[in-house]
C-alpha cells in the first residue's frame, strides 16, 4: 500500500513514520512590518515544534550531517536530545565542538552543507537542522542556564589571536578549552568582526552575538579591543612578549570599488562603511546614537552577494522609497542565499538584473543623483563556471539615485602582511598557508578565515581556527 | 577605558586633553593618531597624538567644539573615562633633515602641525613655523610651537594679534623676501590648505598636507575616509594622514567633508536642548 506524501512524493507507509511529519516552518514577522523595523525576521521554533522537527531526524547510523558541518557538530546526537525534550543537553552538545551555536543557526548555509548531504533531502525536505541548532542555542541562552565545561590545567603557553570575527573566536575557545592561555587582539571597539559589523541586526541580533562572546571570555579566551595589530604591536613584538603561537584572522576587511567616474561622491558607500554605521555603530538609531548614516530615498546596492542582500534590505528598513539591487548576471548566478534573495523579494526590493553602473552624476554639491547604466547580456561561462555576462552596446540608461551602496565584494587588508616580515601573500594579498592546518611560511604562524580564503563565510571561517587549532596543538605539543 | 588625567581650554572652543593610554604612548610617532569613542553610544571621532609622555604613560589630544560630539567631550572633566581609544593610527610622518622647512599651522591644525615640528626640529632641520588663527583668542599653542621653532610667525585675520592676513601671505612674504625653503607641512582647515598648496605649486616647494576626512573604522575597512590624489582614490586612514598636497583634491575633500551637516546640525541642536533620545 502506498501514500502520497504533501510534496507528492510517494513513499511507502511503513518505511517510517517520522516521514509523515512535514519540515517545521519557522514564523516570521510579514514583510510589511518587518520592513519598518531592524528586529530580527526569523522567529524562532517553539519547543512544540522544535521537537516534532527533530522527531523527523532518522538516527543514520553513518551520518552524512557531520560531514557536512566545517565544525564538525554531532548533529544526530543533539537533535536525539531535542526530541528527548532534553534541551539544555542539545546545547551542551552544540558547544562542544561550536562555540557559536546561535550565530551558525542563523547565518549559517545550510543547504550547501549539513542539510544538503542529509538523507531525508534525496525524497524531500532534509531535517531542519540549522533551525534546530539556533533552537537549542537560544534556549539555553534565554533560560540563562550557560554551563562552563570543565576546563584542563593550564599549560602554560600563550597564543595570540589577531581578529575577533569567527575564525578567530573559534581558535580561542578550541585552544582554552586545551589548556592554553588564548588572547584575542581586536582593531574596533567590540568583539565579533562581521558578526558585530557586517550582518544586520534583522539578521542576526547583535545581543546574541555579545552573549556568545560572553561565553567565551567565561571559558577564559581574554579579547584586547582597540588594539590593531602592526600598529600598536607586529607580531613579531607579541612573540618577544612572550607568545608562543599566533594566529592571523583578520579578515579579508578592505573594500573593493569598481574605479568608475564619480565613485567618490557623497551619498556612495562601500557596503562595509554602510554597514558599519548600521551594525556596529547604530546609525539607524540616529541621533539617540550619534554616528548618522544618510537615508536615502532612491538606494541602488550594487551586487548579488549576501553584503549586497544586507545592505539593501538595510536601505528598505532606513526608510528608501526605492531600493534597488543593480547585478550584471541573472538571479540564476547570484551568489547570495536563496532565502536572502527571497526575503528581499518580499519586501520589496526592485532587482535590476544584466545590469551595471558605468558611472555616476552628481550634483553642485558634488551629491549622486543618477547612475548611468548599461544592460547586459550573458556570453560564454567564464573561469568560474558562470555565464559572464557582456555589455550591450548602446544600452546605457540613468537610474535617479540618491545614495548608492558599492557590495562587488572586499581584499585583503595590508596591515598585517605588510608589518610581518618573511609572511608570504599571493598576488591578492592573501596569505599562503600549507593545506587545512593554516601554517604559514612562518613557523609559529598561522592563518585562517577570509585573509588566507578570500570573503567566503562565517562558518568556513569557523572551519578554519578549528583546524588550525588543532594543528597549532600539534606544533606546540611536540616543541 | 581611558581616564582624562589633564583638561585645559585653549580658547573658547578649542579644548585640551591628556589621557591615559601607556601602550598608545608608547608606540606612537609623530603623525600619528587615535580614534576615540565616549561611551556606547557615542561616534568614532579620529584626532591626532598631539603629544606623549611614556613615562606617565599618557597621550595629547587637541579638538575643537564642532558638533554634538565634540561639545559633550569637552563637557567632560578630569578623572572621567572615554570607552575606548584605538592607536596609533596612520603613517607617521616621514622625518629626516631635510635643510630649512616651513611649518604651517592654522587654528586647531596647530595641535596637528606641532608634533611635526618638534620631530623634525630634533631631526636637525632649520624649522621655521606660521601659525595663524580667526582672532588672537583662537590662538592656539604659540608658546609650544615657538619652543620647537627657530623662527616663529604668529597671523591672525583680524590682525588683533601679529601679522595681520592669512598664514598664506606669511608663506608668499618669506619666498619673496628669498628664504630658501625646502619643504613645507601645511595643516589647517581645507581652504587653508588648498591655498598654500596652489602657493607653492609653481615654485616647486614640495608640500605636505594632513588630511582630517570623515572616518569610521579607521582600519582601512570602509573607505569613508576616501580622497583622490593624483588622481587615485586613497584611504587617509591607511595610505596617509598625509599626503603631497600639490596632488589632494581638495574640492572633493571639501563636500564629502559636509555629507553629513544637516543630520548632525539636528543632532546638535537636540543636544544643547538637553535631548536625551528615548
Amino acid at each position: 500500500m502506498k501514500n502520497t506524501s504533501v510534496d507528492g512524493m510517494e513513499t511507502e507507509e511503513k518505511k517510517s513514520k517520522k516521514e509523515k511529519i512535514p519540515r517545521q516552518q519557522m514564523p516570521e514577522q510579514t514583510p510589511g512590518v518587518r520592513v519598518k523595523n531592524f528586529d530580527e525576521v526569523p522567529l524562532g521554533y517553539s519547543e512544540e515544534t522544535a521537537v516534532l522537527e527533530a522527531k523527523r531526524c532518522i538516527q543514520c547510523k553513518k551520518p552524512g550531517c557531520i560531514a557536512g558541518c566545517p565544525v564538525d557538530v554531532k548533529i544526530p546526537e543533539f537533535i536525539q536530545a531535542i526530541t528527548d525534550g532534553k534541551f539544555l543537553e542539545a546545547a551542551h552538545i552544540l558547544k562542544e565542538t561550536n562555540s557559536l551555536p546561535a550565530v551558525c543557526g542563523r547565518v549559517c548555509p545550510q543547504e550547501e552543507q549539513c542539510e544538503k548531504v542529509c538523507i531525508l533531502g534525496k525524497k524531500g525536505d532534509p531535517v531542519a537542522i540549522g533551525r534546530l541548532e539556533r533552537f537549542a542555542a537560544d534556549y539555553e541562552r534565554k533560560t540563562g542556564q550557560i554551563s562552563i565545561p570543565d576546563l584542563p590545567a593550564p599549560n602554560g603557553k600563550k597564543i595570540a589571536v589577531i581578529g575577533a570575527g569567527p575564525s578567530g573566536l573559534t581558535i580561542a575557545g578550541d585552544l582554552v578549552k586545551l589548556g592554553y592561555a588564548a588572547t584575542i587582539f581586536e582593531g574596533l571597539h567590540k568583539a565579533g568582526g562581521v558578526l558585530v559589523y557586517g550582518i544586520p541586526e534583522f539578521r542576526l541580533p547583535k545581543a546574541i552575538v555579545e552573549a556568545e562572546v560572553d561565553y567565551l571570555k567565561k571559558l577564559g579566551v581574554k579579547i584586547e579591543t582597540n588594539a590593531v595589530i602592526g600598529r600598536i604591536a607586529t607580531i613579531d613584538e607579541l612573540f618577544a612578549e612572550g607568545y608562543d603561537a599566533v594566529y592571523i584572522a583578520v579578515g579579508a576587511g578592505a573594500p573593493v570599488f569598481m574605479n568608475i567616474p564619480g565613485e567618490n561622491l557623497s551619498g556612495i558607500y562601500s557596503a562595509n562603511e554602510y554597514l558599519t554605521r548600521s551594525n556596529l555603530m547604530k546609525a539607524y538609531l540616529f541621533p539617540e546614537y550619534d554616528t548618522p548614516i544618510v537615508r536615502g530615498r532612491n538606494v541602488a546596492v550594487i551586487g548579488g552577494g549576501n553584503v549586497a542582500m544586507d545592505s539593501v534590505r538595510t536601505a528598505l528598513r532606513l526608510g528608501a522609497e526605492n531600493a534597488y539591487i543593480i547585478y550584471r548576471r541573472t538571479e540564476v548566478e547570484m551568489p547570495a542565499r536563496k532565502e536572502e534573495v527571497h526575503h528581499a523579494h518580499e519586501e520589496g526590493v526592485q532587482f535590476k538584473l544584466l545590469t551595471n553602473p558605468v558611472e555616476y552624476i552628481g550634483d553642485e554639491k558634488a551629491w549622486v543623483t543618477g547612475m548611468k547604466c548599461i544592460r547586459m547580456e550573458l556570453g560564454e561561462p567564464d573561469a568560474s563556471g558562470r555565464r559572464s555576462p557582456v555589455p550591450i552596446e548602446g544600452s546605457e540608461f540613468v537610474i535617479d539615485v540618491d545614495a548608492v551602496v558599492v557590495a562587488v565584494g572586499t581584499m585583503a587588508n595590508p596591515i598585517v602582511p605588510a608589518t610581518t616580515p618573511g609572511l608570504e601573500t599571493n598576488r591578492r594579498g592573501y596569505i599562503v598557508v600549507k593545506g587545512e592546518s593554516g601554517e604559514t611560511t612562518r613557523p609559529g604562524i598561522y592563518a585562517g578565515g577570509d585573509i588566507v580564503t578570500g570573503a567566503a563565510t562565517v562558518i568556513l571561517a569557523m572551519g578554519a581556527g578549528k583546524q588550525a587549532a588543532r594543528a597549532m596543538h600539534a606544533y606546540l605539543s611536540g616543541k | 577605558m581611558n581616564k582624562i588625567v589633564e583638561k585645559v581650554a585653549l580658547s573658547e572652543n578649542v579644548v585640551k586633553m591628556i589621557l591615559e593610554a601607556p601602550a598608545i604612548a608608547r608606540k606612537r610617532k609623530a603623525g600619528q593618531f587615535i580614534v576615540l569613542l565616549m561611551d556606547e553610544k557615542g561616534e568614532r571621532i579620529p584626532l591626532t597624538i598631539v603629544d606623549s609622555d611614556p613615562e606617565r604613560g599618557a597621550i595629547t589630544i587637541i579638538f575643537q567644539v564642532v558638533g554634538k560630539t565634540t561639545a559633550a567631550m569637552a563637557a567632560m572633566k578630569v578623572d572621567d573615562y572615554f570607552s575606548d581609544v584605538q592607536g596609533p593610527l596612520g603613517n607617521p610622518t616621514d622625518i629626516k633633515k631635510i635643510g630649512q622647512i616651513v611649518c604651517i599651522g592654522g587654528g586647531v591644525g596647530v595641535g596637528v602641525v606641532y608634533p611635526l615640528a618638534a620631530a623634525l626640529k630634533q631631526a636637525g632641520n632649520r624649522v621655521i613655523s606660521i601659525i595663524g588663527a580667526r582672532t588672537k583668542d583662537l590662538l592656539i599653542l604659540e608658546e609650544e610651537m615657538k619652543q620647537v621653532s627657530d623662527r616663529l610667525i604668529v597671523a591672525t585675520d583680524d590682525g588683533s594679534y601679529g601679522f595681520h592676513g592669512f598664514v598664506s601671505t606669511v608663506l608668499q612674504n618669506l619666498i619673496d623676501a628669498g628664504e630658501k625653503i625646502e619643504e613645507v607641512f601645511a595643516i589647517g582647515p581645507v581652504p587653508m590648505m588648498k591655498v598654500i598648496a596652489n602657493l607653492t605649486r609653481p615654485y616647486g616647494i614640495k608640500t605636505v598636507v594632513s588630511l582630517n576626512p570623515i572616518m569610521v573604522d579607521a582600519t582601512g575597512m570602509c573607505g569613508a575616509c576616501r580622497v583622490s590624489v593624483g588622481g587615485k582614490t586613497r584611504f587617509t586612514c591607511v595610505d596617509g594622514p598625509e599626503f603631497d598636497g600639490h596632488q589632494v583634491d581638495f574640492d572633493l575633500l571639501t563636500s564629502r567633508l559636509r555629507m553629513y551637516c544637516d543630520q548632525e546640525s539636528v543632532a546638535y541642536e537636540k543636544h544643547k536642548c538637553g535631548w536625551h533620545g528615548n
